[in-house]
């Protein structure tokens, strides 16, 4: 029996991502939506009053942080609702399903290969944001900010979002028969998650250490058990003969 | 020509159902090591559906096969994909990569050692050499095709499985592939060629089946030719015999004979006689029609096609349904 190959894992992580170089969707989802989600706050960020009771900017804060946090669930989620149901609208996926890789290496590749692009286009609009705030808001705002304990989820919360997005996107593809379906899927089921962070932002729900290190704990529980369950959804006859095996 | 030796494809009992639909139903044949085995059959009949199955890509409600001396089974699957090559009648390569970006990208999956040397011998055999850095959405259907083959050959697969490389293309295109087909059976490569090309299925396969759901016929096609239709001679005259069974009648080696419509072929006359040897048969006949004052245009043997033998199957079954 073939074992798990890093090496085919890592021929498809290379493949994907030579392709969304060479995808101006895809290069211009990942310009809008950093865009889109990162002008707002960091404008309202550079007009905080510092004078302001501290409760409120720090609501403020984690308000503008949380936004952020839409960039790494929504890249994702437009990119990989494409991956499984493109692959197979345009005839390659059935030539890739002959081939000896198994279907956990075609999976985690394709969903490393989305990671990459969504952290990294993330971790770099936080960066830019954090600089523009050290420079350009008030010092108050910009230690408040800084040392907010919003800021350290953040950095946590990040790859936990894009992975949760990724495998619902990829379940989605796996069973999906249109590509604009599966993408229009694919960014309303990656949601749930941000309405939780929105629900903490507003303080709706109080946000504790406690709270937060057990959001992410359950985050990654549900991201280990969605790749579990898009890996059995992910059947070779099912996608080769689009049906449920045994109906056709 | 039939090759000996050990078998690269064992089928036995094969049936696949799609619900209350028989996609393939109690198929049996087997392939020898080095032959090129050629699938025909209408749209539909179940060849792709016998490809996939081969090809692991879907499984089989009953029977059992052996492909490339494993058991078709799901413990074995990875490592007969391992063996074989499937190119499909979709050529399926991504379009942003380049031809080279394309082909390392399959040999990467199949673990092969010495990859730039492998691309660059795969490209020269299917002569796309001076192509390797196109874009393949830059190139001819043709050309995507020849990628799609050079790609089944990288492995260099035990068993080549081959559904409808010709679809789609230009006879020079279609030309070239099977050029191609034809160098991969002097290498001695097996090659299951699904067609419904007969043409194609004649000139490259040493044995054929055909197939409408159920398996109709296999053999090389001389013998199904021998075994579906009397041997014949077809004598040509220039004009109708008066009394045609005058002249036929009366010779030991013509079983029987008839008339096809005179009318159509502007006054000369055709007549098929039934024989059992048509080279031991043409000379008597001959000399029966210039004694009896016909003008004789000609006297050939009558040559089935794989095509006529195809239509008397698949007529048979449909008049039978």
């Amino acid at each position: 029996m073939t074992t798990m190959s890093a090496a085919r894992t890592g021929a498809v992580i290379r493949k994907e991502l030579t392709e969304f170089r060479r995808s101006r969707f895809i290069v211009s989802t990942m310009a809008i939506i950093p865009a889109a989600f990162f002008i707002a706050p960091t404008a309202e960020i550079l007009a905080q009053h510092p004078a302001g009771p501290s409760a409120s900017l720090n609501q403020g804060i984690g308000f503008f942080l949380a936004y952020l946090l839409l960039i790494p669930v929504l890249i994702p989620a437009t990119i990989v609702g494409y991956s499984v149901v493109g692959e197979r609208e345009q005839g390659t996926l059935e030539p890739l399903l002959t081939t000896p890789i198994r279907r956990e290496e075609l999976l985690i590749g394709k969903a490393v290969a989305t990671l990459i692009p969504a952290a990294g286009v993330s971790y770099l609009v936080l960066g830019i944001f954090l600089v523009i705030v050290q420079f350009g808001a008030s010092p108050v705002v910009a230690t408040a900010v800084l040392h907010s304990p919003y800021l350290l989820a953040q950095v946590f919360f990040i790859p936990l979002l894009a992975a949760w997005a990724i495998w619902i996107g990829l379940a989605i593809s796996s069973r999906a028969s249109d590509i604009r379906v599966a993408q229009q899927l694919s960014v309303l089921a990656s949601l749930p998650p941000v309405a939780l962070t929105l629900l903490l932002a507003f303080q709706v729900v109080h946000s504790t250490l406690v709270l937060a290190a057990s959001l992410a704990g359950a985050l990654l529980v549900i991201d280990c058990a969605a790749y579990l369950l898009v890996s059995r959804l992910f059947d070779r006859e099912r996608l080769v003969i689009g049906a449920r095996p045994g109906t056709g | 020509m039939e090759r000996a030796g050990p078998l690269a494809i064992d089928v036995s009992h094969l049936t696949k159902n799609f619900g209350a639909r028989t996609a393939v139903a109690d198929v049996s044949f087997s392939v020898a090591r080095g032959e090129v085995f050629g699938f025909l059959g209408p749209n539909g009949a179940g060849k792709t559906t016998t490809v996939r199955i081969l090809g692991t890509l879907i499984a089989p409600t009953s029977g059992s096969a052996m492909v490339a001396g494993l058991p078709l089974t799901r413990a074995s699957e990875a490592e007969i994909r391992q063996r074989i090559s499937i190119m499909p009648e979709a050529p399926g390569l991504y379009r942003r990569l380049t031809v080279t970006e394309n082909l390392e990208f399959f040999a990467r999956l199949y673990g092969l050692p010495g990859r730039p040397a492998r691309i660059r011998q795969v490209l020269a055999a299917v002569n796309l050499a001076d192509r390797a850095d196109d874009s393949c959405g830059s190139l001819s259907k043709g050309l995507r095709q020849r990628v799609a083959l050079a790609r089944a050959l990288l492995s260099d697969p035990a068993v080549l499985f081959l559904d409808e490389p010709t679809s789609g293309l230009d006879p020079v295109a279609a030309h070239e592939v099977h050029g191609l087909i034809g160098a991969l059976r002097d290498r001695g490569v097996t090659v299951f060629l699904t067609t419904h090309r007969l043409d194609e299925a004649e000139r490259l396969c040493d044995r054929v089946a055909i197939m409408n759901t159920s398996l109709r016929t296999i053999g090389r096609p001389d013998e199904l030719r021998q075994a579906l239709f009397s041997r014949s001679l077809t004598v040509t005259t220039g004009a109708p015999l008066p009394v045609p069974d005058q002249v036929f009648g009366g010779l030991p080696a013509v079983q029987g004979w008839h008339a096809t419509d005179p009318a159509a072929r502007g006054g000369t006359a055709d007549y098929v006689l039934t024989v059992s040897d048509p080279a031991k048969a043409a000379p008597g006949v001959t000399r029966a029609l210039v004694a009896a004052g016909a003008d004789v245009l000609s006297v050939t043997e009558s040559r089935h096609t794989l095509e006529d033998v195809y239509l008397e199957l698949i007529d048979n079954q449909e008049a039978r349904s």
